[in-house]
């Protein structure tokens, strides 16, 4: 019971921590993208798409189908779809100084539509009953377990059951986190996001290292998205059923204090909070709605705590939301 | 000792707009000294060397280095050519350490902090500089970030460096102590640059002075052979009286007490600690400070605008003599009182005036609740933003100008002109003459010493210690929060009060309230 919860809680959790590991590495750039539950939307149904061409392509025959291509197709396509919705965002806030939430606001409510619209349109071609799409086959070689995971009782279960996405996702947190710290080019990045103008006057590329970054980012952010499809649903996509968890992973990147480490275990207690209300008895739907604020609640109290302590490590980046114009002193 | 031109500027022209920010100019800079580029506020030398730095590349001109033409297009271009420019404001990352500001954005080699930090010691030692890498910048003095910004350059491997109003920030002390790092540095064989409008600066540091007038170069001379007057007469283009005219004050009374204030702020750090002063009737009491020592709280608290902790400010009324208390009061109410309080903050389009309104609506913000009708009435706003502009030679295409787009110095004058017409008892002023040319600056201390006259507690809060000085008749000494001490400006000299602006707390006690 437990030992599921827990599994549970890490299915619901890696889309949020692709979500803030994106969104980390965005802002660090100083880029505040409120856009990222449309790119994760976005990165979710591209995904699809391109499972579905392949799935159709081998005429939904499973014998048919090679697992590298049935993984990497519908991989790359999130990835491509994100990118694109990072980039029109990069274009209107560094290149055209567009203001950064008017902007991420607007890329969400795009990023849905278009989401819904695909969707949709896969639906009606598919002349299915049912309001969803279903792309078993695929996902179930997303989902597919470590060697021995069944074998080895408890241990097997917690740590070696997940699909490949949920150990990408630690690994690309851990990495991240690493590259902030420790190199060259992380130092690069906080120095553009904390305080433009000194980067600039010291040599560094600001426009470049904000397009990339939020590129990136949103990557990243869209692969959540596709675990989301793939893993959590069953490769199952309906309209709107991904819900507001590109909001809880901006959630997160504040619980987390921008650190895509610390974002790992935020992002489990999150998917635990998130699943409480699943695994306490005698609750009535009034109750389970209050256990659905949970994160959010979380978060507010780590806001407060944080800006008790008033650390400025803690802090957001400085220039965090602010356009960069060089002329301008 | 044959010299070696470092750099060459030839024609160097740079407009933004309309606006011809530099025209012409031509100036040379040797390796081994140390040039003094002078001039007024917005006569251009900050843009003249950010073309040297790469933030800005000239419409017309070209550039020397080692007399071989230079391509200045980026801050990365300019390391390479080894120039290294040290900003007035600094351009450091507030969360990073000082070793990281230090290698950020160079790009070859490997990352190695620890090595880095290494180097960084051996630069140190090297000129004198005392610096902790790994000290975080948000924790550091504002002369422990001008070392990190110099050691930035050194460690580009900069032999031009260029520095923009470097002692703008520091005390006489600390001053003196970057003058010797300079110094050394010349005598390594380095390229020394620095921007200043401070004259006593120039003549006791630099090798040769040019200068700069309205963006356009008037003229390079050596610093053996020339003195203030004619320095100035370059500057400005005329001859200028430079002695502030000092009368002994009259009938001097009580008219504001200040007892023994405490203020913390919203971080819960003290900023004023159990301050108290008296500020007299006919008298000028310059307050002298390192930047953000408490002058702004303290003036806050005494116009209504910070809370108290502990204490009390009293006001004497100059008709009555009554004393009243002013603490808790709010602004409205202190004026309700009757109390004739002007105040000048040093943030003047932010606390001052309204940016976006024009000089009359500005003229209004301190009438407006006059008159019982329900609409407002213009005129007599109007006919006082008449009389300032003429009276104090504002320089605006009419009084329907919205104040953002006039000069500073015309921004400075038009709040002056109205907290003055408001006839106060009490005028507290904020580095009045922060960013305006000589004339105006000498426009406003007129002004002050005007009001002196007419029997006005005067409170100037200000940065030159040398005007400070000349204007004020008793120096009150801030640091950190404390009052640590107060002298005769007459007999006083600036050592002893850059002494007393770093006082640390233990001698404080002594003879704080003197």
């Amino acid at each position: 019971m437990i030992i599921q919860f827990i599994c549970r809680a890490i299915l619901l959790g890696v889309p949020l921590l692709y979500g803030s590991t994106g969104e980390i590495i965005t802002e660090k750039s100083g880029h505040l993208n409120l856009g990222i539950p449309g790119i994760m939307y976005v990165g979710a149904i591209s995904g699809v798409a391109g499972s579905f061409i392949y799935e159709n392509a081998c005429g939904n025959d499973l014998a048919n189908m090679n697992p590298v291509l049935a993984v990497i197709i519908p991989f790359l396509c999130a990835i491509a779809g994100s990118v694109i919705m990072g980039l029109i965002y990069s274009f209107l806030t560094v290149s055209l100084h567009a203001n950064q939430n008017v902007t991420g606001l607007a890329i969400t409510t795009l990023g849905i539509g278009l989401g819904n619209f695909l969707g949709a349109s896969l639906i009606n071609i598919t002349e299915s009953e049912l309001p969803s799409i279903a792309l078993t086959k695929t996902s179930s070689f997303f989902s597919t377990q470590l060697p021995f995971a069944d074998k080895l009782g408890w241990f097997g279960e917690l740590f070696l059951s997940h699909d490949f996405l949920t150990y990408l996702a630690i690994v690309i947190a851990i990495i991240v986190s690493f590259v902030l710290k420790r190199t060259r080019v992380g130092l690069n990045l906080r120095s553009v996001g904390e305080n433009p103008a000194t980067a600039d006057a010291a040599g560094i590329n600001v426009i470049r290292y904000r397009y990339v970054a939020t590129c990136v980012g949103s990557a990243i952010a869209g692969l959540g998205g596709l675990q989301y499809v793939m893993a959590y649903a069953n490769g199952v996509w309906s309209n709107n059923a991904f819900g507001d968890r590109g909001w809880m992973a901006i959630a997160l990147v504040i619980f987390a204090l921008w650190n895509p480490s610390s974002a790992i275990i935020g992002s489990f207690l999150f998917g635990a909070l998130c699943n409480a209300n699943n695994y306490i008895q005698g609750l009535g739907t009034e109750t389970q709605e209050l256990f659905k604020m949970l994160p959010y609640v979380v978060t507010i109290v780590v806001l407060i705590i944080t800006s008790m302590r008033k650390k400025r490590e803690h802090q957001p980046p400085q220039s965090l939301g602010l356009p960069y114009f060089r002329e301008e002193r | 000792m044959t010299k070696q031109p470092a750099i060459e500027l030839k024609n160097i022209t740079k407009t933004f707009g309309k606006v011809v920010a530099n025209k012409n100019v031509n100036l040379t800079a040797y390796r081994g000294e140390i040039l003094s580029i002078l001039g007024e506020n917005g006569s251009g030398k900050t843009t003249l060397m950010n073309m040297i730095s790469g933030i800005y590349f000239p419409d017309e001109g070209q550039i020397f280095i080692d007399e071989k033409e230079a391509h200045i297009t980026s801050p990365k271009d300019a390391f390479s050519y080894k120039i290294g420019m040290i900003h007035q404001h600094f351009k450091l990352v507030d969360v990073f350490t000082a070793a990281e500001n230090i290698v950020l954005g160079i790009e070859n080699g490997k990352y190695n902090l620890k090595e880095s930090m290494n180097e960084i010691k051996s630069i140190s030692s090297q000129y004198g500089f005392e610096l902790n890498p790994e000290k975080k910048i948000y924790t550091m003095s504002v002369s422990e970030k001008q070392t990190v910004e110099i050691i930035k350059v050194l460690y580009r491997g900069a032999d031009i460096l260029i520095l923009d109003e470097p002692t703008a920030v520091l005390t006489p002390q600390e001053t003196e102590k970057l003058f010797d790092i300079l110094r050394r540095m010349r005598d390594d064989g380095k390229c020394i640059i620095i921007i200043t409008h401070k004259l006593h600066e120039v003549l006791s540091l630099s090798d040769r002075v040019s200068v700069l007038r309205k963006g356009e170069y008037v003229g390079t001379v050596n610093t053996a052979e020339t003195n203030e007057a004619e320095l100035t007469e370059m500057m400005v283009g005329k001859k200028v009286d430079l002695n502030i005219h000092r009368d002994e004050p009259k009938n001097t009374r009580d008219r504001l007490v200040v007892n023994s204030i405490t203020c913390v702020d919203r971080t819960g750090a003290t900023v004023l600690d159990n301050v108290s002063f008296a500020a007299k009737s006919g008298e000028i009491l310059g307050i002298a400070g390192i930047a953000g020592s408490g002058q702004r709280e303290l003036l806050e608290s005494i116009a209504g605008l910070q809370r108290l902790e502990y204490g009390d400010i009293f006001y004497f009324d100059p008709k009555t003599g009554k004393k009243e208390s002013l603490r808790d009061k709010t602004p409205v109410q202190i004026r309700n009182m009757g109390v004739r309080l002007s105040f000048v903050p040093e943030d003047r389009l932010g606390m001052g005036l309204v940016g976006n309104m024009d000089i009359v609506d500005n003229m209004m913000l301190r009438s407006y609740t006059k008159g019982k009708s329900f609409f407002l009435k213009r005129k007599k706003p109007k006919d006082l933003a008449m009389k300032i502009i003429n009276d104090l030679e504002v320089v605006t295409p009419s009084a329907s100008t919205p104040v953002r787009r006039l000069s500073g110095g015309n921004v400075q004058k038009v709040l002056v002109g109205r907290e003055i017409a408001a006839s106060p008892t009490v005028l507290m002023v904020a580095y009045p003459v922060r960013g305006l040319d000589i004339n105006s600056s000498y426009m406003i201390y007129n002004l002050l010493n005007e009001q002196k006259e007419k029997g006005v507690a005067i409170i100037f809060v200000g940065e030159d210690l040398d005007v400070l000085i000349e204007l004020c008749d008793r120096i009150m000494v801030i640091g950190s929060g404390k009052i640590t001490g107060v002298v005769d400006a007459r007999t006083t000299t600036k050592d002893q009060i850059g002494l007393l602006m770093t006082k640390s707390d233990n001698d404080g006690k002594e003879n704080g309230n003197g």
